[in-house]
């Protein structure tokens, strides 16, 4: 993006964002300005972070990751950290048109500007929104004409993973825990700074190479064989790790962020205190790309959590609190926390949530522990698959019995509407598999009728798509095509309306397959799907998350133009299952699987065989404890929340 | 139950705070802040506060109001200081008083403002001022929730003057940074009308922009980059077009903002 005039670095551009702010819509999310935002002086800073979370700000702000690096790099003195957000459509065009550059919501400082530009990537479907980002930053989309003056651009978050896809528009990712990377990354740079920048860009990235947990894509060649597949990834220097291994932050209570909240003044979508409980599952769920990348299981203390639940309100002004982690209800002592913070909160107007799904009358418990305060909203339960033998193939360890017998609990307990949550297109899925979970929701409502006497019961059922994930053991499953599933999907309607009495208590939610197809193509893409991105990008792609500016067709016409002449096509990235030899895109990146294992829970999962939680049952040499030379942390510790010394009476 | 009364401003970037955001981040700052605040009964029980007519999104002001209820009694002072450290910077609170008097609605029928208009010489403004006022009404459309309406944004108008510039930038005093118009915005080095106006309050609004919708309808002003709007008092609009401040009760009204229309 030119600049009119001549300019000192990091200088505001408010001034010419202000005129155009009356233009766009709810111009409250470009300000900044909030509660517990830093400021700091650019020119006492040596190392400068530009955070971004690749999406509107109404749901990137709420972000526990950006939020906790903006914390840990805000307390360096000599660091500074700032964040920036997707702009809506209607600004990037005046943005354009005015020649104003994607600017930092704390200082409104050029993105252009900062030495780093760190992007989370929760989902793939963000991706277009970097190349916008980029763009209107000024920096070349393509990371091989970056010069010495553009920032570093570094990716984080589940997705990097497998940044193979927008490899060609980074220099670096991270996999992992971020709070002791970005430190170690500061590091360097501030090192880097002081000799002043001996070697320039590249020998910076050689630096973060060296680490062997940042991955710089352009030392890595990739070479194909003839029929599409990939060859083998190496180093194309020396000095260069073969593979880049995840970070894992270890002792959470070491690491209680967020301490000071950053607290919205436009109206995000979770405004509440968030605190993490633990991090990890162990749970095996072959499906959660999560649960296998964040292991081992760390758990942060009840006293921990309490501090932070107590500090984290008070600073806040929040009157929500929220419990999160990968499978609440399994913390070592979930239930002390609950009982000791409903006790704290009694009668105040905190309202405490814990967005656990498990399945088990111990998961109502907790919730009526939680609904002391406030009202019995509803209920969510994620069984999953609808079938028995679904539930094997995907290790989610759920009795019909079980599921019916929770369910009529809640209802019991004065729940009225419970949401049940499922996948379509699952592997090895039938038609019939779908069926059965209207046979089950007929069920849930059937028995909690007869249970609680009460024709006022509903039940949701929700249903999402499946989408085969790197590092999981069904990376190498085929997925069904966008038909099949919305072929599955009306026939499961029709089969939870084929009683009317009970279908008019369910109420049924899903979308078409057609966006999970795309995410599809994104998470177990390679390096060549970066054309398409662009593509799309270049074709007026922008926000792939929202239904309303996501465009299929858009994303099949860049398929078709660009994948061909290569080799391959959308569905040989989708629905072609892989072969155990076959060198998948993320081989290079470890995030601790030993390989063989999630072969074998693969083949385990095509014989509807289950595997246990290594928390309670014996290791099962997933890989990942000594790979990483971690280990489990749980409880429990004896601890108990004491009550808290009212502040004003 | 004690009642208090509140004046805040609304200043700098924070002018594009809307009208909900800001009872979000006061509720929250209540909470911040550890007031008593006082809950209406009831399945869902609200916090009771109740707001005067809000300045409009991107509109800056001096003189915003609501009230509040207390389960047990305050300090006024400590309550405006107590809230003030608990918003942002930008979101300011300046006074508090017990509420006496009439309903805290009766008591506020008028508004002062002060537009700047960043490209636009005096001359010009003063024209288009000249053209509006000499015009027995003046309809303006605007968009609202129920689709477009038209409205005569000329009689609820009681005082609309060019300015003397007493300072450049035409800064209301408090002002955080970043608000100059830059030269390239045809701000501080260029021309820079600045217009005082004195509104009636009545229904459906005539707000600012409808007025300059309405310098627009009689004589083309058309301002090359946003206007800046500051609402500068609200309070109870006296024969003379005076605006006398709402916080104060009794017959020693003092006039806040203002000049008799004469």
């Amino acid at each position: 993006m030119p600049d009119t005039a001549t300019r000192r670095a990091g200088q505001s551009v408010f001034d010419r964002l202000e005129p155009l702010l009356p233009r766009v819509q709810k111009p409250i999310q470009y300000v900044g300005g909030e509660l517990g935002a830093v400021t700091k002086q650019w020119d006492e800073t040596t190392v400068r972070w530009a955070l971004m979370y690749p999406d509107a700000y109404e749901v990137g702000q709420p972000n526990q990751g950006v939020q906790i690096l903006y914390e840990v790099l805000n307390e360096q003195p000599d660091v500074l950290a700032e964040r920036t957000y997707s702009v809506w459509p209607d600004l990037e065009a005046l943005l354009r048109e005015h020649g104003v550059p994607q600017f930092t919501v704390d200082a409104h400082r050029p993105v252009g500007d900062f030495d780093l530009l760190g992007v989370s990537f929760a989902t793939e479907l963000g991706y277009t929104n970097l190349l916008t980002a980029l763009d209107l930053a000024g920096i070349p989309l393509h990371a091989a004409d970056r010069d010495d003056s553009h920032p570093i651009v570094l990716a984080g978050g589940h997705a990097a993973f497998n940044p193979e896809p927008i490899a060609d528009f980074l220099d670096a990712a991270v996999l992992g825990d971020g709070e002791e990377a970005v430190l170690e990354i500061t590091d360097i740079v501030r090192d880097f700074k002081a000799e002043g920048c001996p070697g320039g860009r590249d020998e910076l990235l050689l630096r973060l190479a060296r680490t062997e947990s940042v991955y710089v894509p352009r030392f890595y060649d990739v070479e194909y064989l003839p029929d599409g597949r990939i060859q083998r990834i190496v180093p194309n220097r020396p000095d260069v790790p073969f593979r880049v291994h995840k970070r894992t932050t270890m002792d959470l209570d070491a690491w209680p962020y967020p301490k000071q909240p950053l607290v919205p003044l436009a109206e995000t979508v979770h405004e509440r205190y968030a605190v993490e409980i633990f991090r990890g599952c162990t749970r095996g769920c072959r499906f959660c790309q999560a649960g296998m990348i964040t292991r081992p299981v760390r758990e942060r203390s009840i006293t921990t959590i309490g501090d932070m639940v107590e500090h984290g309100l008070k600073e806040s002004g929040f009157n929500e609190v929220g419990l999160l982690s990968l499978s609440s209800a399994d913390h070592s002592e979930i239930g002390e926390i609950t009982h000791g913070l409903a006790d704290r909160y009694q009668g105040s107007n905190v309202s405490l949530s814990l967005p656990s799904t498990r399945v088990d009358a111990f998961n109502v418990e907790l919730a009526e522990e939680l609904a002391r305060n406030g009202r019995r909203t509803g209920l969510t339960f994620a069984p999953e698959g609808g079938s028995e033998r679904i539930r094997k193939v995907i290790n989610k360890m759920v009795t019909e019995e079980d599921l019916i017998r929770t369910v009529v609990t809640a209802y019991s307990g004065g729940w009225r509407q419970v949401k049940l949550y499922f996948m379509c297109g699952l592997p090895t899925e039938t038609d019939e598999d779908v069926l059965q979970i209207a046979r089950l929701a007929h069920e849930v409502i059937t028995t909690g009728r007869e249970t609680t006497g009460s024709k006022d019961i509903r039940c949701t059922v929700s249903i999402g798509g499946f989408v085969p994930k790197p590092h999981t053991p069904f990376q190498w499953a085929a997925m069904a095509d966008p038909e099949t599933i919305d072929r599955r999907l009306k026939a499961l309607r029709d089969a939870i309306n084929s009683n009317r009495s009970l279908g008019r208590a369910i109420g049924y939610r899903y979308h078409d397959g057609r966006p999970s197809h795309i995410e599809g193509l994104l998470s177990r893409g390679d390096r060549r799907v970066g054309r398409v991105i662009e593509h799309v990008w270049r074709d007026g792609g922008r926000f792939d998350g929202w239904s309303e500016h996501f465009s299929y067709d858009r994303w099949v016409a860049a398929c078709d133009a660009e994948l061909p002449p290569l080799g391959v096509s959308l569905a040989w990235y989708t629905t072609r299952e892989r072969q155990q030899a076959e060198v998948l895109p993320w081989d290079h990146l470890d995030s601790g699987l030993d390989p063989d294992w999630l072969w074998a829970d693969w083949q385990d999962a095509l014989s509807e065989v289950e595997l246990d939680d290594c928390r309670w049952t014996p290791c099962f040499d997933c890989g990942v404890c000594p790979a990483m030379d971690t280990e489990i942390q749980i409880g429990p510790t004896g601890r108990k929340l004491l009550p808290l010394t009212p502040v004003n009476s | 139950m004690q009642k208090i009364r509140v004046r805040y401003a609304k200043r700098g970037r924070l002018a594009f705070t809307s009208h909900r955001d800001f009872a979000r981040a006061l509720e929250r700052a209540m909470r911040r802040a550890a007031v008593p605040i006082a809950y209406s009964s009831g399945f869902s029980p609200h916090p009771k506060i109740s707001y005067a007519s809000a300045a409009p999104t991107g509109v800056a002001s001096e003189a915003e109001y609501f009230e509040v209820g207390l389960q047990s009694e305050v300090d006024p002072d400590w309550l405006r200081g107590a809230l003030d450290a608990a918003l942002p910077p930008g979101l300011d609170v300046l006074e508090a008083v017990e509420a006496r008097g009439s309903d805290f609605a009766e008591r506020i029928t008028g508004s002062s403002w002060r537009i700047l208009l960043p490209g636009v010489s005096d001359s010009t403004a003063a024209a288009a001022v000249e053209a509006f006022l000499a015009a027995d009404e003046v309809s303006v459309e605007r968009m609202t929730k129920s689709g477009r309406r038209t409205m005569d944004a000329r009689s609820p108008v009681v005082r609309l003057a060019v300015t003397e510039r007493a300072d450049p930038a035409g800064a209301v005093p408090g002002e955080v940074g970043n608000t100059t118009p830059s030269p390239a915005a045809g701000g501080a080095d260029g021309p820079c009308a600045i217009l005082d106006l004195v509104v009636r309050h009545v229904t459906p609004s005539v707000r600012p922009d409808d007025v300059l919708a309405g310098l627009h309808a009689v004589a083309e002003l058309a301002p090359p980059v946003p206007p800046k709007v500051t609402r500068l008092a609200q309070g109870t609009l006296t024969g003379h077009g005076e605006i006398t401040d709402p916080l104060v009760v009794g017959g020693a009204d003092r006039a806040v903002s203002g000049t008799p229309s004469t």
